[in-house]
């Protein structure tokens, strides 16, 4: 080691013997520095916010090689230090125990425990959390993957500061990741601004023009132009950008619509086939949907390492659940009243309320959990404004599948056409040989049956609670009947349009006012149409 | 577990039929009246819970008065108009002394005319906008400068937010907090462009485009809060919006007054660190009370998990003044214990003492606590000293000049000290 030391700088220096500090374990005194970052270190165990603050900038300054894993751990709450003698630990969770590694010996003896007795959580709240991410951005900007670089570099970009284009700019060379290259020229472009040149912020403003991100918008509406001509220049730059993000921001709002279309759609689909196709005013759907969303809160309960799979699994367990209960239902309640839809309206309606206080005394009143696996979290990022997230866009996904399958159902299998035929003719096909209550329990069972799979949708967007169903009982009344009662593409067109027209509206009407306008349109509409979007022709659809 | 409550159930019915029809003369009697279904038995049934043990332990300790307590439970159902009906019927034929109860602010507005007519006592436990003190309700939750204003200069003091997202759901609380909070943040020279006013409906559960506006409206370089009064269930698909939309705390926190330990136990916590709760009390509070309180609320609830919350510890503290003044006074006799309730002090679950005050408020102490992983608050902030709730907000034009005081010889929930006179108008 001593050979070594002559040539190197000061800097390396320190470092070595930071590193001889930590790796033995024994306090080196004689360097101020190191007291300092002795003492940070330890600062992270007190309860003083300020004073741990101060600690975390000192450790990303002096960067010791602990910095990148005690930072990480803190964030994810996993930095530990033993109650008796201060120590930190990187705190490991497995099924049974907690291990626990000194974060200073990293190859030392870790302890494992049942429980975290002896230990000490490193608490951090949302200042030191910034703090933390911005050191460690300014860590991960030469990380070896090129996501990671993109979201170091964003962090930065948030509060774009000199010293953060000082480190950027040796390290652009080497950059292959064009995203990442656009990402570090916007960081430079905005320090330029700055600049006394005048040429320089030309080419700034011509630079940022091409980004879409809010800090070039920031730096550019916060900008004093010298003269006229980059006056101009920038509120050109402006507007140009201000375009580009309109016009993403309409794309997104018809995403938003399709979403919030498939959701309703999903929750109409089965009414379509019990309403639409059965003539059934069944008030329990809801109630349905509401079962489908426990048997994925169960399901889940059932496989707790699996998640991921749960979600999979829940699909055909919440049809099947869900679709036995209406069976049993249309046995016990409904075959009694067919013909008479007002006390069929009425008895679902009790139904409804029996299933709701059922739920509240088997799995209490309180709202139940579904854990979104990590597949279906986040985000998709098209771009800098554009992001889909990935549930909704799961969701609409599976509203189309579940929507082929059901048309499959019933225009190619025998079901599908002994319930077209008893819906149009129930005595012909009788006469036929139809058996006409077997068909109508099973017709009942499929389309509870799809309510439960709408569950297994919302059990992931909304809450799993004994009140779910009521939420979406009437708004799918009113996509079958908007749609046209008895036609599945009516049903999936109305979905559609209403979410669309819903998320439209809701920027400058409010979330209130928009959905007093989309049923306001609808009565109008209904008025105008009294069959819907697409009505039933030909003699079946005489009354 | 359904078992053992449905057993419970009929034992308490059992023991109240029994003791009704042997005991009447014997004992002192308590209403409890939370909705047990419908769309607020998700928050009520825990405190009536609450109150259940409460009392048994008060039994246990030798009762009230030489008299053992007893519960008399009835079910609102969610639905205000009976929560009047409901009330009459306790105090008329049950003819409890003391009704504990309510939750929502047009429950409390249904009931108060009963109250007021029958001159019986109310224990309102839940934070609310303000702007009312009756001669017959004690408002053991927070008022507005309790909770939104204390949390609101957290927020701009110490995370230094320029730019405010009021958030709510359409109905009294919200929109009154809301005009508070506007005329505060004006006040201190908060521009009207940097305030943002959002209303949903009940239960909204789709808060795409809401919260992408929230998104663009934070993204204009200055720091932004989302201050939140949206209620109960609409929250969890609120959170669950911006975590997929990738909003942390860092970026945009989020300040609940209706998010507690009980919310977050039906919620996946993990996209929520950091966001931040206001509250007078969080289950992570260091003190041997609240020790004592958890430990004997999971052993009478038999679950160890079971989170305490805010609204438990007003009806503990409501309770307990209660019991106070009625030894006070030596008598149940409402129009007595009104009176004798004014200036009783008992110990809160923060470790301090909590005051009735005259306008029927109490002193409480103001917390701020950062959501962490395990459904859990960490508390970040709190006010140094209790903080006196108060009836009538100062920041609004109407109410300013308002003050109530029920002790004689002034005796008036709304007093104008400018024009010196009781309008007898208290809500």
């Amino acid at each position: 080691m001593s050979e070594s030391l002559m040539p190197v700088t000061v800097k390396k220096l320190l470092f070595a013997f930071i590193c001889i500090f930590f790796f033995s374990g024994y306090a080196v005194t004689g360097f101020a520095s190191d007291i300092e970052l002795n003492e940070a270190w330890k600062t992270l165990s007190t309860k003083n916010y300020n004073k741990k603050a101060h600690a975390i900038e000192v450790i990303s300054q002096q960067n010791p090689p602990q910095t990148y894993p005690a930072f990480k751990a803190m964030l994810e709450g996993q930095l530990y230090f033993s109650r008796s003698g201060r120590q930190l630990f990187l705190m490991q969770e497995s099924d049974d125990n907690y291990t626990f590694t000194p974060l200073f010996d990293i190859d030392g003896q870790p302890v494992t425990r049942e429980n975290k007795r002896g230990f000490k959580k490193v608490r951090i709240n949302n200042r030191l959390r910034t703090l933390i991410r911005k050191s460690l951005a300014i860590i991960q900007l030469q990380n070896k993957d090129a996501d990671i670089r993109l979201a170091a570099l964003d962090e930065l970009l948030k509060n774009p500061q000199p010293e953060s284009a000082e480190l950027v700019r040796p390290i652009m060379e080497k950059e292959q990741d064009a995203r990442v290259l656009a990402a570090m020229h916007t960081l430079l472009a905005i320090m330029k601004l700055d600049s006394d040149d005048e040429r320089e912020q030309a080419e700034a403003i011509a630079t940022l023009s091409e980004s879409l991100n809010t800090s070039s918008i920031n730096a550019l509406s916060n900008y004093h132009a010298p003269n006229k001509q980059l006056d101009k220049k920038v509120k050109a730059a402006i507007k140009k950008i201000n375009d580009k993000r309109e016009l993403y921001a309409k794309a997104e709002t018809v995403f938003f619509g399709l979403s919030l279309g498939s959701v309703l759609a999903l929750s109409a689909i089965g009414l379509a086939i019990t309403f639409g196709v059965m003539g059934i005013i069944n008030m329990a759907h809801g109630e349905l949907m509401m079962i489908g969303a426990y048997t994925t809160y169960v399901v889940q309960l059932l496989m707790p390492n699996h998640i991921g799979l749960s979600i999979v699994v829940a699909i055909p367990a919440a049809f099947i659940v869900s679709g036995l209960v209406g069976i049993a239902i249309e046995r016990s309640v409904i075959r009694h009243l067919y013909g008479r839809p007002l006390e069929t309206l009425l008895a679902t309606f009790g139904v409804s309320l029996i299933l709701q206080q059922a739920v509240r005394s088997i799995f209490s009143p309180l709202n139940r959990s579904v854990e979104t696996p990590q597949w279906m979290s986040g985000a998709w990022h098209i771009n800098e404004v554009l992001a889909l997230t990935w549930n909704r866009f799961y969701i609409i996904i599976f509203c189309l599948i579940v929507f082929v399958a059901l048309i499959m159902v019933m225009k190619k299998t025998a079901l599908g056409l002994q319930v077209r035929a008893v819906s149009q003719n129930r005595k012909m096909a009788r006469a036929m040989g139809v058996r006409s209550e077997w068909v109508d329990a099973l017709t009942f069972g499929l389309g509870s049956g799809i309510a439960g799979l709408a569950g297994v949708a919302l059990s992931l967007l909304t809450n799993v609670g004994p009140n779910l169903g009521q939420a979406y009982i009437i708004d799918s009344f009113m996509v079958v009947v908007f749609g046209g009662v008895g036609n599945l593409w009516g049903t999936l067109v109305a979905g559609m349009s209403l979410g669309v027209i819903n998320k439209v509206l809701e920027p400058w009407a409010g979330a209130v006012l928009a959905k007093i306008i989309v049923l306001i349109f609808i009565i109008l509409f209904i008025q105008k149409r009294p069959k819907g979007l697409f009505p039933q022709r030909g003699r079946a659809a005489e009354d | 577990m359904t078992m053992s409550k449905l057993k419970k159930l009929a034992v308490v019915t059992l023991l109240t039929a029994s003791t009704t029809l042997a005991w009447a003369a014997d004992t002192i009697k308590v209403g409890v009246l939370h909705s047990l279904s419908g769309t607020m038995a998700i928050s009520e049934t825990t405190l009536k819970d609450t109150m259940l043990m409460l009392i048994d332990e008060q039994n246990k300790k030798g009762g009230l008065l030489g008299k053992k307590l007893e519960a008399v439970v009835v079910d609102p159902a969610s639905n205000w108009p009976l929560f009047a009906e409901k009330a009459r019927e306790l105090i008329s034929k049950d003819k409890v002394d003391v009704v504990f109860g309510c939750w929502t602010s047009v429950s409390r507005k249904s009931v108060l005319p009963v109250f007021e007519e029958l001159n019986s006592i109310l224990f309102y436990p839940v934070q609310y906008e303000g702007e009312e003190s009756s001669k017959n309700v004690f408002y053991t939750g927070a008022a507005p400068n309790q909770q939104a204003i204390p949390a609101v200069d957290y927020l701009m003091n110490d995370l230094g937010v320029k730019r405010w997202v009021l958030a709510g759901t359409d109905y009294v609380y919200p929109r009154t907090t809301n005009k508070i909070l506007k005329a505060y943040l004006m006040a201190k020279g908060v521009k009207e462009k940097d305030i943002m006013i959002n209303y949903t409906p009940f239960g909204h559960s789709d808060w795409q485009s809401i919260v992408s506006d929230i998104k663009k409206f934070g993204s204009a370089g200055k720091k932004t809060a989302v201050v939140s009064t949206i209620n109960g269930d609409a929250n969890v698909p609120f959170y669950k919006e911006l975590g997929n939309q990738g909003i942390s705390a860092e970026d945009i926190p989020v300040v609940a007054f209706s998010v507690g330990e009980e919310e977050l136990s039906g919620l996946d916590t993990k996209p929520l660190v950091g966001h931040l709760a206001a509250w007078n009390y969080f289950m992570s509070v260091e003190s041997d009370e609240n020790e004592e309180f958890i430990e004997s609320w999971q052993k009478f609830i038999k679950n160890k998990k079971r989170v305490t919350n805010d609204p438990m510890e007003a009806h503990y503290i409501g309770f307990n003044m209660w019991v106070k003044a009625v030894e006070k006074a030596g008598t149940t006799d409402p129009a007595v214990v009104q009176n004798a309730l004014i200036g009783v002090a008992v110990p809160n679950l923060s470790g301090g003492y909590s005051a009735m005050m005259p306008n029927h408020h109490i002193t409480k102490p103001v917390l701020i606590g950062e959501i962490q992983k395990n459904g859990q608050f960490d508390i970040v902030w709190e006010t140094t000293g209790l903080v006196p709730g108060d009836a009538w907000s100062d920041y609004l034009p109407g109410s300013r000049d308002l003050i109530a005081d029920w002790r004689a010889p002034l005796s008036c929930g709304n007093y104008n000290v400018k024009s010196k006179k009781c309008s007898g108008q208290n809500y």
